[in-house]
């Protein structure tokens, strides 16, 4: 455990001297390299989750190199710390577009630090690449989600456990922010637009980290238990899972009586967790390490050998980046140029396999088509599938169901070329952040 | 001609009959033809044709089957990759033990990875447990009889009732009666007959089964069109009648739970809180550091987990002292190489400590990796105590609970009885004083730091059993640690378990009307208000050192 070993020190030592060397050596090339911007947390909470994502963007790229770079250049990576600190985000972000002036930048994981770059990136006009299922409402001219949308994940979850699992009673958990709030007031209305009753749908939020979850598993148990099948759907984020999931499973609520279906669980969380109190509870996910394509296969080997521990895992966003990253080289290659204007005039319509067996495509509403997987978990910390779509679903930036946004529709082709379209009123109104 | 007559046909198609019978039985027993395509069956990969084949399986019985379908539902059931055969693992921690499913040979042991699991999803694993709750039905065990009661009675059908009638009247133990009574009166609330249906109600009305109240709750519904689910006004009025009664008993259990729940998280505050009341009440020292060093704790029950996988049960009890004498070192280290140079100045205090936090969390990063660990829960500690259908105490909440009382009794006796009780007591006191008496107030400062976070480590280890380990742990429970001692009373140990356990309660019988975020903000409103009106907390302490 304990392996602090000549060799880590050694590493420990050289990698200062290996940064440096780096420096020098781009800013010798200088303009013989294209940049690539990563804005990862590499410190504080959210480090547990981007970590993984900036190393999948370093492979990505050593790996594009291995096949000649880009437009005959090199690329390089300019990973950058915004420490799981919001306004930080928007700095490192500003920093990464004037001062290494990179031509994409890959990053951000939750809605809030998405939401903070989004001024930077519109107002330096830059690229971003973001890879992580988020609540919609949302389409920036300068922002590629290549993460699921509600439809993508959560509309599907709930037809799945109504249509094959005759759930009849909702319990709407999740954390007390921006994406569970919007995400189950999709859900509430969608739940009431099949006909559930309000006395049906129980909604619970907590705060971040929660700990305790004693006496709100015990409701739990208790509207459950009114003779109706009951799931629970949950956006709980990461860190308060792990002790929800114990609650629940020394409570006696197995997966057989309640099961809950998660959006923010994937094999990198359970990989740091005890998974028997989770076995046979369900996750929805765009990806799932376990599907079995020969692409995915020498994914999962080429992560592997990158990172050299073969019991790391991979997960739904790393997915996400490889796709997007994907798109993006070619897009730079269709458009000839790596100048921003281009890229996002070129990448809308461009198609790359995603690992699951399909052809994802970049659609006008800067969101990708994406098949819908629906795994129960396994004591190994892996899904397997029980549910999929029968072909990739598009992303729809702004919900159906919800009355206020239900006219509104994201293009970013002419003639419409807006993020924000009233079809009712035939008017842009831009963001609203 | 006589051939076909038809008595002597019948008798030659009985002896045929008789002879291939015969065939079939007096082969190899163990290994009939049905049963062995079964098993092929579930080897193959789709999920609809293994549920068929686990329908298979469910028509043999044979002690041997139910060993498979039980290593199915416990995923012990593998297939090798070499040569694809069903084998039943058992994992011994470097790979598994396995022996062949069909003829129940040992094959010794092989690595991790040469097996592929047989996976299951929810549906299968319902019928699984009816399956083997049917063959279990007769075993001698009667816990076991229990529980196949119980998972017969969640998928009752036609087969398994007049199944549960026939096992009704052999019954000898007492519980299992009784289960399979109540399982055979909720059946009888379905009959078409009145009498049966009033019976039933009658019957069910003695016991805290949740299914009853469900479908008495169902009996006094009304469904769409605004008809009675139930057509019988006697009956309805009966079904009402019964759930009153049972509503009521239902009312004090929920008491009791809530309370329940208040304890334990009460207990954990007060864990969390102890060590503080020691090195912020006692010696006066704002330690933000607090948290890491419990995040130790945590992190030490995660090393000895590794470093002894076999007796998971075991660790956690060694756990605790390492994770004193761990922590405990650090805080010695912390007070001799930092708090110690900045005594009486405690602004200069909180932001060194503040320091110290941060670098401690970066170290576990750094040496652990910023993911979460796993710290598994020992078989004893997992599960609750079902007391009845009604109300169920968790065990690792109920052991916490004892825990913490135990922890806080030898705290106090460390106090009251022992010579460094005493030093600490009279520097805490009077300074100057202790020091003329010859007492070394330098090497009792350490000291008492070192008992605090010895005691924070301590806690680690109970809290690595209800949250996650990782390099934020000990942040989520620094502020409500400082919140619980600033109430109970800085300085007074008593005060800090008097608040810790009324904070608890008081969160819990907020939660289910306010919500968990409003019941943590109420709370810690009145904490702000009650901190106006009395600013030394609960329990003040008294004397001249305390005023000066």
């Amino acid at each position: 455990m304990f392996n602090f070993s000549k060799k880590s020190a050694k590493k420990l030592l050289l990698a200062p001297i290996a940064a440096a060397m780096m420096a020098l050596f781009s800013s010798a090339y200088g303009e013989d390299t294209i940049k690539v911007g990563v804005l990862h947390s590499l410190s504080g909470t959210m480090a547990i989750s981007e970590t993984t994502l900036k190393d999948t963007m370093l492979m990505l790229i050593d790996e594009q190199n291995k096949k000649g770079g880009l437009l005959g250049k090199k690329l390089e990576a300019v990973v950058v710390d915004p420490a799981s600190n919001w306004p930080l985000f928007a700095e490192k972000a500003r920093e990464l577009l004037t001062k290494d002036k990179v031509s994409a930048i890959f990053g951000c994981w939750t809605s809030v630090s998405r939401k903070s770059v989004l001024p930077v990136i519109e107002e330096l006009n830059g690229i971003l690449f973001y890879p992580v299922q988020y609540e919609g409402e949302e389409s920036s001219k300068n922002v590629f989600y290549t993460g699921a949308a509600p439809n993508q994940q959560a509309i599907p979850a709930v037809d799945y456990l109504m249509n094959d699992l005759g759930v009849k009673r909702w319990v709407l958990a999740g954390t007390d922010y921006v994406y569970p709030r919007t995400t189950n007031k999709i859900l509430e209305a969608y739940l009431k637009s099949k006909k559930v009753a309000k006395k049906d749908i129980m909604i619970n939020y907590t705060p971040f980290g929660h700990s305790d979850w004693q006496s709100i598993v015990a409701d739990i148990k208790k509207f459950g238990s009114a003779g109706k099948k009951t799931a629970v759907v949950s956006t709980i984020n990461g860190d308060a899972n792990v002790p929800f999931y114990k609650e629940l499973g020394n409570q006696g609520i197995s997966a057989e009586n309640i099961p809950v279906i998660a959006f923010s669980v994937g094999e990198e969380e359970l990989s740091g967790i005890d998974t028997k109190p989770l076995v046979g509870h369900l996750a929805a996910w765009n990806y799932f390490m376990s599907v079995d394509t020969t692409k995915n296969a020498a994914f999962i080997k080429q992560w592997k050998d990158y990172i050299k521990n073969p019991k790391r895992v991979t997960n739904d966003p790393m997915e996400a980046h490889y796709i997007g990253f994907n798109m993006w080289v070619k897009a730079v290659e269709k458009a000839g140029s790596t100048d921003p204007a281009a890229v996002q005039k070129a990448i809308i319509g461009v198609e790359y396999p995603n690992l699951t067996g399909g052809m994802s495509r970049m659609l006008p509403n800067h969101h990708i088509s994406k098949p819908v997987l629906i795994g129960e978990i396994q004591d190994d910390g892996q899904f397997v599938t029980v549910w999929q779509t029968n072909k990739l679903v598009d992303g729809d930036a702004w919900s159906d169901y919800l009355p206020e946004s239900k006219p509104i529709i994201a293009d970013w082709t002419p003639p419409i070329n807006c993020g924000n379209y009233n079809t009712k009123t035939k008017k842009c109104s831009g963001q609203n952040y | 001609m006589t051939l076909f007559n038809p008595t002597r046909r019948q008798a030659l198609l009985a002896l045929l009959m008789l002879v291939f019978s015969l065939v079939a039985y007096s082969g190899p027993t163990p290994a009939p033809q049905p049963w062995l395509d079964a098993l092929n069956t579930l080897k193959q990969g789709s999920m609809p044709e293994r549920e068929k084949a686990i329908m298979q399986l469910a028509d043999i019985k044979d002690a041997h089957n139910l060993a498979i379908l039980q290593a199915l539902l416990d995923s012990k059931l593998f297939i090798t990759k070499t040569d694809a055969k069903l084998v039943i693992g058992t994992d011994n921690h470097q790979g598994f033990d396995i022996s062949d499913a069909v003829s129940g040979a040992s094959l010794g042991a092989v690595d991790h990875d040469a097996l592929t699991k047989i996976n299951l999803t929810n549906k299968m694993r319902g019928t699984l447990r009816k399956i083997i709750g049917e063959l279990e039905l007769g075993a001698d065990d009667p816990k076991v009889r229990l529980e196949a009661v119980k998972a017969m009675a969640k998928e009752a059908d036609e087969k398994t009732i007049s199944l549960l009638r026939g096992r009704a009247d052999k019954e000898q133990d007492e519980a299992v009666r009784e289960a399979i009574k109540v399982a055979l009166l909720l059946q009888d609330m379905d009959s078409e007959d009145k009498a049966v249906r009033i019976m039933a109600i009658e019957g069910l009305k003695a016991y805290d089964s949740q299914e009853a109240a469900n479908r008495l709750n169902a009996m006094v519904e009304k469904d769409e069109n605004g008809e009675f689910l139930e057509p019988d006004a006697d009956v309805r009025n009966l079904a009402k009648a019964s759930l009153t009664n049972i509503n009521q008993r239902l009312q004090l259990y929920s008491s009791i739970e809530t309370v329940f729940f208040g304890l334990s998280l009460g207990a954990v505050l007060v864990l969390s809180a102890i060590g503080l009341a020691i090195t912020f009440g006692v010696m006066g020292v704002i330690n933000m550091a607090h948290g890491e060093l419990m995040m130790l704790g945590a992190y030490t029950t995660y090393v000895i987990q590794q470093l002894m996988p076999n007796y998971l049960g075991m660790s956690v009890i060694i756990a605790i002292p390492a994770a004193f004498v761990i922590s405990a070192l650090v805080g010695i280290a912390i007070e001799r190489g930092i708090i110690r140079f900045l005594y009486g100045r405690p602004l200069e205090t909180l932001l060194a400590t503040f320091g110290v936090s941060l670098i401690l969390q970066q170290s576990v990063r750094s040496i652990f990796s910023p993911l979460n660990r796993s710290v598994a829960t020992p078989e004893w500690m997992s599960g609750s105590w079902q007391i009845n259908d009604f109300l169920s105490l968790t065990w690792n909440r109920f052991y916490i609970l004892v825990f913490c009382l135990l922890v806080f009794v030898l705290l106090l006796q460390i106090l009251k009885r022992t010579r460094l009780g005493l030093e600490v007591r009279a520097v805490a006191q009077n300074r100057k004083m202790a020091k003329a008496m010859g007492i070394p107030t330098a090497r009792v400062d350490a000291m008492t730091f070192g008992l605090g976070s010895g005691i924070a480590g301590v806690a680690g280890v109970a809290l690595s059993q209800i949250t996650n380990v990782g390099p934020n742990l000990g942040q989520a429970y620094i502020v409500d640690s400082f919140m619980v001692v600033v109430f109970g009373g800085v300085g007074n140990l008593l005060g800090t378990l008097v608040a810790g356990f009324s904070l608890g309660i008081a969160n819990k019988f907020l939660e289910p009307f306010a919500g968990a975020v409003l019941a943590k903000i109420l709370v810690l409103v009145f904490i702000i208000l009650f901190i106006q009106k009395r600013p030394r907390g609960l329990f003040p302490q008294k004397g001249r050192a305390a005023d000066s």
